[in-house]
């Protein structure tokens, strides 16, 4: 299976070969190896790595089945057609019981073998499990701390908001190259599904909900992000470019992000997230405190209150506090009450 | 002076001048074609006088096979429209590259998608299915109609005013531009504004009423009227897939009523269930319309399961293989069927443990469905296959089928689907799974049974050409979409900016060329077929050579089904006849109890499409005098007690003599 090469680049003579397949018009098998040369088939972050070979083992799995069943499919029509009198006619003939068991039992033991596959892929490639290994070759200590990065999708572009190194980002994303990213994320009016095919695969960002992403780059360049799922007028437009970098171009990266000056608070996002379409790069060196926590929980704008309160709400907590210090480089609104505590997804089992 | 423009505003809620796209070529240009082609029809019902047959035989008509055809035609109608909309969206990616906006602003394309999604699955894929079985059963069990004719009525013209409240979003106002399950918060009050969403939710609505009474009704029918002899395990594989499709619509289609009422009151009354703040939760209604979404697919499958089912055993003149197995296989995918709805939504932050099994539960469907593929496969083997048109539609079916099956096991894996999800790759699935199935076997079921239902087989020339454009174009249209999809390319976009996908669109939209030319080829088929209809005629009422009960009656078949119910003793129970030796009596006929046509199915079905389009545009003066119309109509209806006559033997001895007389005259 051509599918199965990890070699990332194909030689001449490869590309040679299919092209004379395309010539000699096999449209299957040109289709198979335009599959393989694609960005699912050969991603440059581990997590999606592990996700495209896992598409591969289950086709070839599957195949076992379905290629016997397309060739059997037409050698039963050729062989049985009505004008060869040759052929063995048996018009009551409709019951073995050992057919019947291997029937049965050949589409059983496959689904056994892909259903023991899935629950281990699942669980080692669940998008909320830290990461444990850079690629194949190299684990990841699960106590090292990775990069956080918080993500917001909006009408229609994305912010990305760096919490450790105070910067936020529109529609602009990077990340140091083999260094585990745990992005958190979520929106602010309708569901979006945050996706980089080349790092990943995507998660939904939903309004009022938190989900999270584990993954990391192992290859400098510039990659395609965009929401994957359908959010109104300006979605075609939404995406952004994401920058796998070394680590001391990410250093770089980020001072020039600080130098650029502008500042995020709550004034700002509130104006940020008007609907708009093709919104340019925005790029702020300060984020206001709290804010993707506001975000999340549904109160940047003064006065609202904020769903983790009125989850736990009682009179007491009401009156009394949950007042976030200001202590935060920007002055905080006045009646916003935001708490620190992690954000929980609703729908974590 | 200022009483007049709020008595308007009263009078026609929300609507105004202004919601009629006059501006629009496109929909301007439509509208000239469907006005002229409407007009075209009209006229001609007038010239040929045919208003009042139309009225009397189809319109009010409580016969089953009448019903039959009307949701098929209705099908065939809507194919029309939704595959307008798709070649518009294959065009618009084609060519919308890099400074190319194409022709389609988003408002537009937005709209074009959803209906689509909505057309094809309410208004095409189901009136073919519940059209056929509608039309089947009640022959296949030896019934001379179903358990509640009247209810049969209604439930078409529901499901027509559902068809008709979508295709009048198309000139006034507009559809959702949400997608076809549209989901909130994007299909809520402060994201759609508009009266899209709301076309959307009464159109479902006064449709679902439809297809759940027809539910309940096939299901009466099937359980309590089969022929004497006919026990559950000598039912036709057919009805055995109408039963449990049947089973699978009453316990679905509630809960898409309730999820659409949801978030209608999310949309009228200010509720929040579905809603970002107060408490709502959008993932509820995603998890509420798959519990209703994942059934659906299998309401759609299954019947053309079993069509397929008699296609490959009349065609291969060979007893099905694996009778029993087969039933079970049905039954076990009716079941499992309610047990993998989660994997529409993998991505949307469950657990490992949750995906894993929801992605599991999905993978062993595949299990009974393969050994469905292997008993059609071993029916062939020691047969003696007949290549006629619905053999060849089958046969289509089970090569793209299973690709189609081995593409969603692959979603089904949750890791995979991380990265397949909302691709292009899984429309090219579903495609896959829905032309190369419910179309097909659609295509299949409406050959096979056409001699039955008119009298003469349809043109064989024309539909091998209809036949092999729509093979080659759904390969040519979706495949690409498959590479696509493994690009990482997306749906729903409008726009790409990449201009090395641009030759993969530009095929899919060269397939879709040729899927026209099938749709095309088949309505010539249709048209030659009814010229050629004395050439193609079928006097034996069993052009087919076929094995259950509905060839044993004539073709079409009288009113009345069958002069004596039949008496069942084996699976097959046509071909045992056959070899038995069977005669057919000719005298000693007695007269036969049969249900009367009556208007109210239709009367109502309008007044609650009436009622639906006023609740779109809150014309609340309209809303609630159609709503207590139908309540009092409704009331009215039950008041008469004029619903059956006999057919006076004398009747049934004059049809059945002109049957006997055609036998002999063609032997």
């Amino acid at each position: 299976m051509a599918c199965l090469r990890s070699d990332r680049s194909s030689t001449p003579k490869a590309r040679f070969h299919s092209a004379l397949l395309a010539r000699l018009g096999l449209i299957g098998a040109t289709l198979a190896l335009a599959g393989c040369n694609t960005v699912l088939m050969h991603p440059s972050g581990d997590v999606a790595l592990q996700q495209g070979q896992l598409i591969v083992v289950s086709t070839i799995l599957m195949l076992l089945i379905i290629v016997p069943v397309i060739v059997l499919t037409f050698v039963f029509a050729w062989r049985y057609r009505q004008s060869n009198r040759e052929a063995d006619y048996q018009p009551d003939w409709d019951h073995s019981i050992q057919l019947e068991l291997v029937i049965w039992a050949a589409p059983l033991l496959i689904i056994i073998a892909l259903g023991a596959i899935t629950w281990i892929s699942t669980h080692t490639l669940d998008p909320y499990r830290p990461l444990q290994r850079l690629d194949a070759n190299r684990s990841f200590s699960p106590s090292a701390k990775p990069l956080t990065i918080e993500v917001v999708a909006l009408d229609w572009k994305w912010l990305f908001l760096y919490p450790d190194q105070g910067i936020a980002v529109v529609n602009d994303l990077a990340a140091p190259v083999d260094m585990p990213i745990e992005f958190r994320i979520t929106a602010e009016t309708v569901m979006n599904s945050f996706f980089i095919p080349a790092l990943a695969g995507q998660i939904y960002a939903m309004p009022g909900m938190e989900t999270q992403l584990h993954a990391v780059i192992n290859h400098a360049g510039d990659y395609r992000g965009f929401s994957a799922n359908y959010s109104g007028a300006g979605f075609s437009q939404m995406h952004f470019q994401f920058h796998g970098l070394s680590a001391g171009d990410f250093e770089q990266w980020v001072q020039s992000v600080k130098a650029s000056g502008g500042s995020l608070d709550r004034t700002g996002y509130l104006a940020l997230q008007k609907p708009s379409v093709s919104e340019p790069i925005h790029r702020y060196g300060a984020v206001e405190a709290g804010l993707y926590q506001a975000i999340l929980n549904r109160c940047v704008a003064v006065g609202t209150p904020c769903m983790h309160d009125m989850m736990s709400m009682n009179p007491s907590t009401v009156t009394t506090g949950m007042r976030q210090d200001t202590a935060a480089p920007m002055a905080m609104a006045p009646d916003a009450t935001v708490m620190p505590a992690p954000g929980t997804h609703p729908h974590r089992d | 002076m200022s009483l007049q423009p709020d008595f308007l505003k009263l009078l026609l809620g929300r609507l105004t001048l202004e919601d009629i796209p006059y501006h629009e070529p496109i929909l301007i240009g439509t509208f000239i074609g469907v006005s002229l082609g409407a007009l075209g029809v009209l006229g001609a019902l007038t010239w040929f006088r045919l208003w009042g047959p139309l009225w009397r035989d189809w319109i009010t008509s409580i016969d089953h096979k009448k019903i039959g055809v009307m949701y098929i035609v209705l099908g065939l109608i809507m194919l029309l429209r939704g595959f307008g909309d798709a070649i518009l969206m294959r065009l618009q990616q084609a060519i919308s590259f890099g400074d190319a906006a194409g022709f389609l602003p988003p408002h537009h394309y937005d709209q074009l998608f959803s209906v689509h999604g909505v057309i094809m699955i309410f208004f095409v894929a189901m009136p073919f299915v519940t059209g056929l079985m509608n039309f089947v059963v009640p022959l296949q069990i030896g019934a001379r109609d179903v358990a509640f004719p009247f209810l049969n009525n209604f439930s078409f013209w529901m499901t027509a005013g559902g068809a008709i409240l979508v295709m009048i979003s198309l000139f006034v106002g507009e559809f959702a531009r949400t997608g076809w399950l549209a989901y909130p918060p994007l299909s809520g009050i402060a994201a759609s504004p508009d009266v899209g969403v709301d076309y959307y939710i009464w159109s479902l609505q006064v449709a679902g009423v439809g297809t759940m009474l027809s539910g309940v009704n096939l299901i009466a029918t099937i359980v309590k009227m089969r022929a004497p002899g006919m026990t559950m395990m000598k039912m036709p594989i057919f009805t055995w897939t109408a039963l449990c499709t049947n089973a699978l619509i009453v316990v679905a289609f509630p809960v898409l009523t309730a999820v659409l009422a949801l978030l209608s009151m999310d949309r009228y009354l200010g509720t929040h269930f579905f809603t970002n703040d107060m408490g709502g939760n959008a993932m509820m209604y995603v998890n509420l319309i798959w519990v209703w979404g994942h059934p659906e697919v299998y309401i759609l499958i299954l019947p053309v399961f079993g069509v397929f089912s008699e296609v490959v055993a009349t065609f291969c003149g060979k007893r099905l293989f694996g009778y029993a197995s087969m039933v079970y296989a049905t039954v076990v995918i009716t079941i499992l069927s309610y047990l993998v709805w989660l994997h529409h939504f993998f991505t949307m932050g469950s657990g490992a443990s949750v995906n894993s099994f929801f992605g599991i539960t999905t993978m062993v469907i595949s299990i009974p469905t393969g050994a469905k593929v292997f008993n059609w496969l071993f029916t062939m083997y020691r047969g003696r296959i007949r290549f006629e048109l619905p053999m060849l539609w089958t046969m289509g079916f089970m090569v793209t089928f299973v690709i189609g099956g081995m593409t969603g096991v692959l979603l089904a894996v949750p890791p995979a689907d991380f990265v397949l999800h909302n691709s292009l790759f899984l429309i090219a699935h579903f495609h896959n799974v829905i032309i190369g199935g419910v179309v097909f076997g659609a295509m299949a079921g409406i050959t096979y049974w056409f001699p039955k239902a008119f009298g003469y087989r349809l043109d064989p020339f024309w539909g091998r050409c209809s036949f092999w454009f729509w093979l080659v174009g759904f390969y040519f249209a979706f495949m690409p979409l498959y590479v696509l999809g493994l690009m990482g390319v997306t749906r729903r976009l409008s726009h790409f900016d990449d201009p090395s996908l641009q030759i993969w669109f530009q095929l899919a939209a060269v397939g879709a060329g040729l899927v026209a030319l099938g749709i095309v080829s088949m309505i010539i088929q249709f048209v030659v077929s009814f010229l050629r209809r004395d050439a193609l005629r079928d006097t034996t009422g069993d052009p087919w050579d076929g094995r259950t009960l509905e060839w044993s009656t004539s073709s079409p078949p009288p009113a009345y089904n069958f002069a004596f119910t039949p008496v069942v003793h084996e699976n097959d129970a046509w071909t045992d006849m056959k070899r038995r030796g069977y005669v057919r009596p000719v005298e000693g006929f007695i007269p036969i109890h049969m249900p009367k046509n009556t208007a109210a199915g239709f009367v109502l079905a309008m007044l609650s499409t009436v009622c639906g389009f006023a609740l779109v545009w809150q014309m609340w003066p309209l809303a609630a005098l159609s709503f207590a119309a139908l309540i009092a109509g409704t009331i009215f209806h039950t008041f008469n007690y004029n619903r059956d006559f006999h057919i006076p033997a004398a009747d049934v001895d004059r049809v059945e003599r002109a049957r006997t007389q055609l036998l002999t005259s063609h032997v």
